[in-house]
């Protein structure tokens, strides 16, 4: 029976205000199934207060073997952040 | 749980008999939680997937829930140093009072969700009434339980739709499930003399009452789910009045295992 389903996403927001992750996959025949399944699985420790699914299919991925190019050349680029600056002293509440 | 005082009938004012009878009554209402948390426990570990395992061994805790509610308040009620443990697992088999529907085995997964979907619907229309007991304590356990048991009923109508109206061999398992457990569903609308005597005080539900509710909505389900309604006019009963069915024994074996091997044993 679970064979024959697909497999879903789980995301979920842990309070109102707060973006919602992704917290694991479940198998599911369809949407509706889904979220009840995620309801289930993933609140019981009321972890949540909304639930997104997606199906897995519809995610496109990085491949794992592009990450050489793909994020290693952000390494050496401290200067991306905003720590690599010296403030002012007159700048406060930065 | 709450402030008793206020209750329209206080437990200090009751008869030694009016006593016995809400007793009795309290453990009708919780027996048959208990034993279908029981039933759904079984399945820990061994349900047909491992999201359905879970769902239903959530139902099985939050019936658990209610049921140590119940038994808490039958215990203080009760008297006499008994404890909510004492009651759910020392007593014999003819003391269980919960209905017949309850204690039948997990066949398959069909016998399984058709059995919480003939309780779920009586349940909720149950707790829906029990909200307006004179009696607080029950009224209050009522309206904690009602989402949970909200969410039972959502569950198990969602599968009975999905596999009545789902493949060839699910529309057949689900539809032979529904003929052989249709006969145990009579019995949730009979009323014990525990019932009658709490009725005329504001304190049980009436069941009989529940009874038109009950069916026009499982067979409204059922029909949506492509299934034949039972015409067998013949139904079972007894388990309300502790005679129960060949299978109860062994449920209490298991259940009551531990308590007995280890008296008093605790977490």
């Amino acid at each position: 029976m679970k064979n024959n389903w697909p497999l879903w996403e789980v995301f979920i927001r842990s309070k109102n205000g707060l973006e919602h992750k992704h917290c694991g996959s479940l198998h599911a025949s369809d949407a509706e199934m889904a979220l009840v399944n995620a309801r289930d699985v993933y609140t019981r420790r009321m972890e949540g207060v909304s639930i997104w699914v997606v199906e897995s299919k519809n995610i496109t991925a990085t491949n794992p073997d592009n990450n050489g190019e793909l994020f290693e050349p952000a390494q050496d680029k401290v200067y991306r952040h905003p720590t690599f600056y010296k403030l002012p002293d007159e700048l406060k509440h930065m | 749980m709450n402030d008793k005082s206020t209750n329209s009938l206080p437990l200090g004012e009751m008869s030694e008999g009016q006593r016995g009878l809400l007793y009795n009554y309290i453990l009708g209402i919780a027996d048959n939680s208990m034993i279908l948390g029981q039933r759904l426990g079984e399945l820990c570990g061994h349900g047909p997937s491992l999201e359905t395992d879970i769902a239903c061994t959530n139902v099985s805790l939050d019936l658990f829930g209610q049921v140590r509610n119940y038994f808490q308040y039958a215990a203080e009620i009760a008297g006499e140093g008994k404890t909510e443990d004492d009651i759910a697992f020392l007593r014999k088999e003819r003391e269980y009072k919960n209905v017949l529907l309850v204690e039948q085995p997990n066949t398959d997964f069909a016998y399984t969700i058709v059995r919480q979907f003939l309780f779920d619907v009586y349940h909720l229309l149950f707790l829906e009434q029990m909200q307006n007991s004179e009696d607080e304590t029950l009224a209050a356990i009522a309206k904690k339980s009602i989402k949970e048991v909200s969410y039972h009923e959502r569950f198990s109508t969602d599968w009975i739709k999905r596999l009545g109206d789902g493949s060839e061999e699910s529309q057949q398992r689900i539809q032979k499930a529904v003929d052989n457990l249709w006969t145990y569903t009579d019995e949730l609308f009979h009323q014990t003399t525990a019932d009658k005597a709490m009725v005329s005080i504001g304190v049980a539900v009436d069941v009989t009452t529940l009874k038109d509710a009950y069916y026009a909505k499982v067979n409204s389900v059922l029909e949506i789910a492509t299934i034949e309604i039972p015409e067998s006019k013949w139904f079972q009963k007894g388990g309300k009045n502790g005679v129960h069915t060949e299978h109860f024994g062994f449920l209490l074996a298991d259940m009551q295992y531990m308590q007995r091997t280890y008296p008093g044993m605790e977490w």
